[in-house]
This record gives C-alpha cells, sequence and structure tokens, in this order.
C-alpha cells in the first residue's frame, strides 16, 4: 500500500511524472475518482483567492474560467460517480495535493498586487503540468471504467487547455 | 393565371441569382471543432452546436469572436472573405479555420 501511495504522490508532485508512474501500482476507480475530483476542488480554491486578491483584469478572468470549468467538471464527476455507484475513496496521493496547494495558498495570502498576480498564474501552470502528467502517466491508464476512463480524457484535454491559457497570461505578466 | 413565359422568365431569375447564404454547422464535442475547416462564402453563418459542459469561443486573433455557452449554438454571420485561423480562447489546444470565398 505504502508504495502505491507514494509512487502516485511523486506523479503528483513532479512536473517530470512518467519514472514515477511507471514504477506506480494501479490506483482504484474509487482513488482515482478521489484525487481527480480532489485536484478540481483545489484549483477552485485557488481561483476563488484570485478572484478575491487579485485587480488585475485578465488574472481574474482566468481565475473564473478556471472556477467555472472545473465546477463543470467536477459536477459530471459527481454525476458520474452516482450514476456508477462508486465511493470515491480518500487516499494518501488526495491528501498529499490538498497538502501542497494549502501551503501554496498560505504563500500566495501573503502576496499583493504584482507579485500575486505573478505567483498565482506561476503556480497554475505548474499545477495542471503535475495533473495533466499524472493523469495522462497514472490515472487514465489505471482507470478500469470505461466511463470514468473516457472522463478523465476529456478533463485532460480540458486542462492541457487551461495549461497553455496560463502559460499565455503569464506571458503577458511579464 | 401567371403566363407561361412569365414563369420561365421568373424561373430563369431564380437559377441565375446566386445561391442563397447557407447556415453552416460546427460542432463541438469534447474540445474538437469539426469539420475542423469550414468552407464558406460572405453572408454564409456558421452555427457553433457546444456538446461539451464548459463554455468554449471562437476567437480570430484581432478579429471576431463568438462565445459559445455549454450545451448550447451561436451563430455568426461572415461578412468579409479570407481564410482566418480560430481558436477557443479558454482552451487554446482547440482550433478551426473558416476559409471565406467573395
Ligand atoms: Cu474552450
Amino acid at each position: 500500500m505504502f508504495t502505491r501511495y507514494t509512487a502516485g504522490l511523486a506523479a503528483l508532485l513532479f512536473v517530470s511524472a512518467a519514472p514515477f508512474a511507471q514504477a506506480a501500482d494501479k490506483p482504484t476507480d474509487p482513488q482515482i475518482a478521489h484525487i481527480a475530483y480532489t485536484a478540481g476542488v483545489l484549483d477552485i480554491e485557488a481561483a476563488k483567492l484570485a478572484i478575491k486578491t487579485s485587480k488585475n483584469k485578465e488574472v481574474i478572468a482566468f481565475a473564473k474560467d478556471m472556477e467555472r470549468d472545473h465546477e463543470a467538471v467536477n459536477k459530471q464527476a459527481l454525476d458520474l460517480v452516482k450514476k456508477l455507484k462508486v465511493k470515491p475513496e480518500d487516499n494518501a496521493t488526495s491528501q498529499a495535493l490538498s497538502k501542497a496547494a494549502e501551503e501554496e495558498r498560505a504563500k500566495l495570502a501573503k502576496l499583493k498586487g504584482a507579485a500575486f498576480d505573478k505567483a498565482y498564474i506561476e503556480n497554475e501552470v505548474a499545477y495542471h503540468k503535475q495533473v495533466n502528467g499524472a493523469l495522462e502517466t497514472l490515472l487514465i491508464p489505471s482507470a478500469s471504467n470505461a466511463e470514468l476512463k473516457s472522463l478523465l480524457e476529456t478533463g485532460l484535454k480540458i486542462f492541457q487547455g487551461h495549461e497553455q491559457h496560463a502559460e499565455h497570461v503569464a506571458g503577458m505578466l511579464k | 393565371m401567371i403566363h407561361p413565359s412569365r414563369l420561365a422568365a421568373l424561373a430563369l431569375m431564380l437559377t441565375a441569382a446566386p445561391a442563397a447564404a447557407a447556415t453552416i454547422e460546427v460542432t463541438i464535442d469534447k474540445l474538437v471543432f469539426s469539420p475542423a475547416t469550414v468552407e464558406a462564402k460572405v453572408g454564409d453563418t456558421i452555427e457553433w452546436v457546444n456538446k461539451d459542459v464548459i463554455a468554449h469561443t471562437a476567437t480570430v486573433k484581432g478579429g471576431w469572436e463568438v462565445m459559445i455557452p455549454p450545451k448550447k449554438a451561436a451563430s455568426l454571420t461572415l461578412k468579409a472573405a479570407g481564410a482566418v485561423d480560430y481558436f477557443c480562447r479558454f482552451h487554446p489546444n482547440m482550433k478551426g479555420h473558416v476559409n471565406v470565398a467573395p
């Protein structure tokens, strides 16, 4: 058990996820559902902080896009797990993601103005990279239910779009 | 009662007139515009039908932008000839192309 979680965690916390995912045991569908949902919630929380804190029009618009998209995807995820009668299962990867995001939010909360905007957007680029890496190399290949896999695949395309969008906004802040 | 010659003239006028403006449908499903490339002419309307649960846009850099809400359709009537690339501003990995003939 411990190795599985450690490997999953490594995949999520490092941008170059591939080597870790290869070594990983497969997370189960209830764990995958929980990880994917948690990743969405964490980005929504970061977005809410940005909407409240930032004065930059582009940054606020980006954060609103994140909030709206991740809420829509998470709603789909909830509908699906209900339909499949899967109970999302908390796990060490979800917990580690939450802990890292909490630390990031605490860091962001101390910043204002341009420093906040830069840190938020750079974290959005990095965060989507991590989550996309984990989806690609670990979560999607491990999912056994076809509908869950398909939802994750669509999620990946959406979040790859977010990554590019974040990179674009980051470029404008420079 | 219309005289047969008038009728013939009318038929001739109808066929000689330029083809009526068309509405061209582009479907969005799982972040893909399809067809990816559209052949149109000035006066035609493109209608984007969004099957996704998230909002998208059809945006031309420095040009027009259409907002396409989730599970809804939105349209645009083409006013200028030319070839344009468009993309979704929220998900720049979504790309499409329109060729507009005069
Ligand atoms: Cu989009």
